[in-house]
């Protein structure tokens, strides 16, 4: 018998896991498995909120649930006048102290952690990446290290990576839920964050302020890799050489194309500054195209062709000469073809 | 006009009575109607919303439809259906509650419906002329000062002639309370909603010319070429977002504190006891209220105010739990020890309690600032609001629909219909959005187009789509009910609740001069007192006499009108300047009307004891 009860316990335990671990999302997107300094902050409020919360709804649910057994009309009792009670002072007094120390408990926490995410006071001996948003996607200038890229954020972990955001359009909002709450990014002003991430791994950013009819689709990725594998990048990215011509014949056809048709007036190859559009140095390398969709060559081509139908509203469509399929298709294989590096989303345990 | 003359009429007669009325009770038919419109088309906006997110990737809306939607259906929600479906019942009740023939300005009062009413048509035109505004409810620049069309603009005028309506509205009801309260009614004898009616009037007419200013910025920078929000000009995006929650964190309490008055006068009538704290109850609604403007920046946590800020603002918004709790635990007590009736009145306002619970429990979550960086603008976020806007205005308004429904109406509502659309509406409700909280942490954003595919937000999303087409089930048989109640149902007694207050001490549906003698109030919960310790009917204060009535008007629908023009000439004149004609005929329309009614008198016409005598019979 006790054997039976055990072997329930255990399935029944393990079910319950399971069914938690599927409730709390996506793991590398989801908030409730904090992987960053931030998230876990955020985290650690969210379980005692809850707490006090729960405490509090099932004080008041108990109360509501007698209330209503007990005092409920009964069969017999139609003419019943119950006692005119005007209130009680002590009960109210109660009432009134008791949730007063409860948002204490709450608030002290409160202020001591939204005092230290805002602590940029370190900022100069951390690793600095300007942030830009724009509708639909962001670019990641790496200060002092003349880098530049865009859509994928390579971050060392373990270590606090402060993100100096501003937008070049409308108000835009980052958030990596794994990592760390969100922060607004403005036209108007500078806003600085750091995002620590404690694990190895690729994480979902999103952006969480609407920015206009792609706003859902403006998707990019933080790549958190050890430190080691941070600086081999920096240095394979900082050893790009934008005139560097492909190994075959399709790539170089695809290039010419590329310088042809002017694509570069507004996507840059290598560390130059112009982000008009998205920096290109190391598309090949990159987890998705324009943010969303997986890397083949034929979504790529569908997206050169035809990106109003993939992103409505984004700053390309209209912007370049018609293009024939097969410029496309040579353009998309160049692009898939600048891998600079062997530190990849994938390498990173996508 | 005579009493006679209130009776039978044709259609053409009515439709004329309703355009000119300033009854209180007709008016308030009339943002019931209106209100209930804008509720139902808010309504099928969310069912569109609901049916794209039903799978991921869904094609049923394109991206800049979906932005439409969410836009109109926060915008009409807020502004053209809750809120003037409180008014409305403000509008048919309060007065009755004080004892009053009539609001204070009943001149003004139908001239605020019909702004509302025309406002709202306005904002909805631009479904059919080119696209509705697209840069959500909160409209944040620069978003909604470059976004394309002249859906934005539409937003602008269209919620500028409303609110002015909205406005108007709360000074006539605070005068009304402040000077035409019957003999003995005192402050402190009020019933618990027309206290919730007095606050949110003053919440109105603070909060309110925030929103008219921000407008103003917002239309002068779209039509004008000014640069309030324009950055490369030297302007702020960021005040947009201070001027609109200055506005928008009050509305919030302007929608929910009639609905806390609902809920204390019907807990108290169907418990048969006197409101549990009464004093302390209207301190907390006071402080409510107070507080209300003091938590505007928790709506702006990530804007990166800092620290400082974010503290204050985190630890403001948290005490107005203080006040929320003594409210719940006083109406718990108010039952406690009650003899209950639950009938549909009164399960709506029971099911309020564990739902807006909830929906305040997670107000003090996100107030926690650090843990807002997650919550914002996630899908926890619009849980959250529409706990508290449907599990407590929502269930509020339908709780006082069913309670004073044959009051207004003469009435009452089919109890059998009226449980069966509560259950499907209160399951739908909580199925809709308690897993909302989860997709919001689970890393859903709010405003979401589309979410994709394998991020672990496919159950979640098709669970809360179920739910919003069962309360869709729920709202239409509330409507049938409607139906069903004006053909077929019961005719409703004075008092068919056993009632406390007022109100339930004249016929169901009252005279158009609603008290024949202004009564003399003893105490709080009047006619109870009556009833108990007197002689079963109200004193009378004054002797028959004459009963002195204003007139009716067309000028307010033709001033409206006029603003309606206007406000295509607005929006039009950018494209071409001829459209100022449009604009200045509009305007010149309702100068013309504030002339007349200026300088024509107007002596109302009187009662006579004799007529008033002869009704008895």
């Amino acid at each position: 018998m006790k054997g039976w009860m055990g072997k329930f316990k255990s399935v029944f335990l393990l079910s319950l896991l399971a069914l938690v671990l599927a409730g709390c999302g996506k793991e590398n997107l989801t908030a409730l498995v904090p992987k960053g300094y931030g998230a876990e902050s955020s985290m650690n409020l969210i379980i005692l909120s809850s707490i006090i919360m729960l405490f509090v709804f099932v004080i008041v649910f108990l109360v509501y649930v007698i209330t209503l057994v007990r005092f409920r009309k009964k069969k017999g009792q139609e003419n019943f006048i119950p006692k005119q009670v005007e209130g009680n002072k002590t009960l109210e007094t109660v009432w009134t102290v008791i949730p007063i120390i409860l948002v204490l408990v709450l608030a002290v926490p409160t202020v001591a952690a939204t005092f230290d995410l805002a602590d940029t006071s370190k900022s100069k001996d951390g690793i600095n990446i300007d942030v830009t948003g724009n509708q639909y996607w962001w670019h990641f200038s790496y200060a002092g290290e003349e880098i530049q890229t865009s859509q994928d954020l390579y971050i060392p972990t373990g270590e606090k990576v402060y993100l100096n955001m501003q937008s070049s359009d409308v108000i835009h909002s980052l958030w990596v839920p794994s990592i760390s709450g969100k922060m607004d990014v403005n036209p108007e002003n500078v806003n600085t964050m750091y995002i620590e991430a404690k694990e190895e791994g690729v994480y979902w950013g999103k952006c969480a302020e609407l920015c206009g009819p792609s706003h859902s689709l403006m998707d990019f990725k933080v790549i958190a890799v050890s430190p080691e594998e941070y600086d081999q990048w920096v240095e394979d990215m900082q050893g790009v050489d934008p005139e560097a011509q492909p190994q075959d014949a399709v790539a170089q056809d695809g290039k010419a194309a590329f310088e042809e048709n002017n694509c570069m007036s507004c996507h840059a190859i290598g560390s130059s500054p112009n982000a008009v559009g998205p920096n290109l140095t190391n598309f090949g390398d990159r987890s998705r195209i324009a943010g969303i969709l997986e890397p083949t060559k034929e979504k790529l081509v569908n997206w050169i062709m035809d990106p109003e139908s993939i992103k409505p509203g984004n700053k390309m469509t209209n912007n370049y000469p018609e293009l024939s399929k097969e410029e496309a298709s040579n353009i998309a294989e160049y692009l898939l073809q600048l891998q600079p590096s062997e530190i990849t989303p994938e390498s990173a345990g996508n | 006009m005579s009493i006679a003359a209130a009776q039978k009429k044709g259609f053409g007669a009515v439709i004329w009575d309703y355009l000119t009325t300033v009854d209180h009770k007709k008016i308030a038919h009339l943002y019931l109607f209106g209100g209930g419109f804008f509720f139902l088309l808010g309504g099928l906006e969310a069912l569109f919303i609901r049916i794209q997110l039903i799978k991921p990737e869904n094609d049923f809306l394109s991206a800049g439809l979906y932005n439409e939607m969410i836009t109109m259906h926060g915008t009409t929600m807020i502004f053209l259906a809750a809120m003037p479906l409180l008014l409305g019942i403000m509008n048919a009740i309060m007065p009755l509650q004080i004892g009053a023939r009539d609001v204070a300005f009943p001149f003004l009062n139908s001239l605020g419906f019909w702004l509302f009413m025309f406002g709202g048509v306005l904002l909805n035109c631009s479904w059919f002329l080119g696209g509705a505004p697209d840069a959500g409810w909160t409209a944040y620049t620069p978003l909604s000062t470059t976004s394309p069309g002249h859906g934005v603009d539409f937003y602008i005028l269209g919620l500028q002639i409303s609110g002015a309506g909205t406005l108007m509205g709360g000074i006539n009801f605070l005068v009304t309370i402040v000077t035409m309260r019957a003999p003995g009614m005192t402050y402190m004898r009020m019933p618990l909603f027309t206290w919730t009616t007095f606050v949110t009037s003053v919440l109105i007419l603070f909060a309110f010319p925030a929103l008219t200013v921000g407008l103003f910025l917002l239309m002068f920078d779209r039509m004008f070429g000014s640069a309030f929000f324009e950055v490369s000009l030297g302007g702020n995006a960021v005040i947009w977002q201070h001027l609109f929650w200055i506005f928008g964190h009050p509305e919030v309490y302007i929608l929910i504190l009639p609905a806390f008055g609902v809920f204390s006068d019907i807990f108290a009538t169907f418990s048969k006891k006197r409101l549990f704290g009464y004093t302390a109850m209207v301190f907390a609604t006071i402080l409510i209220a107070f507080l209300g403007f003091m938590v505007w920046a928790h709506h702006m946590f990530t804007v990166g105010l800092g620290p400082v800020a974010n503290a204050i603002f985190a630890i403001a918004t948290m005490a107005i739990a203080v006040p929320t709790g003594i409210k719940i635990f006083n109406w718990l007590a108010t039952m406690w020890g009650g003899s209950i009736t639950i009938n549909s009145a009164m399960l709506w306002s029971l099911a309020f309690i564990p739902s807006f619970t909830i929906g305040g429990m997670t107000g003090v979550m996100l107030a926690s600032a650090v843990a807002d960086y997650q919550y914002h603008d996630s899908y926890f976020v619009v849980a959250h609001f529409h706990y508290v806007i449907v599990g407590g205005v929502v269930f509020g308004i339908l709780a006082a629909l069913h309670y004073w429904w044959p009051k207004m109406f003469g009435k009452i509502l089919n109890e059998a219909l009226g449980k069966l659309s509560f259950w499907l509406f209160f399951i739908g409700f909580h199925l809709t959005f308690f897993i909302q909280h989860f997709l919001g942490l689970m890393g859903m954003p709010r405003r979401y187009w589309v979410f994709l595919e394998d991020q672990g937000l496919d159950i979640g999303n098709l669970v809360s789509t179920i739910g919003a087409l069962l309360m869709g089930v729920g709202g239409l048989l509330f409507v049938i009910n409607i139906i069903y109640t004006s053909v077929k149902g019961e005719k409703a007694p004075a008092d068919p609740w056993d009632g406390r207050t007022l109100e339930w001490a004249i016929p169901s549906p009252p005279p158009f001069y609603n008290f024949k003698q202004t009564p003399l109030v003893r105490g709080l919960d009047p006619l109870w007192i009556e009833k108990t310790e007197g002689k079963g009917e109200m004193t009378a204060a004054e002797p028959l006499g004459d009963i002195h009535m204003p007139d009716g008007s067309i000028l307010p629908f033709i001033m409206s009108l006029g603003f309606f023009i206007a406000g295509f000439g607005f929006i039009y004149q950018v494209d071409q300047k001829a459209w100022l004609v449009a604009v200045f005929a509009g305007m010149g329309i309702a100068l013309a009307c504030m002339l007349i009614r200026s300088l024509k008198d107007y002596h109302g016409f009187h009662i006579t004891k004799e007529e008033l005598e002869r009704e008895a019979d």
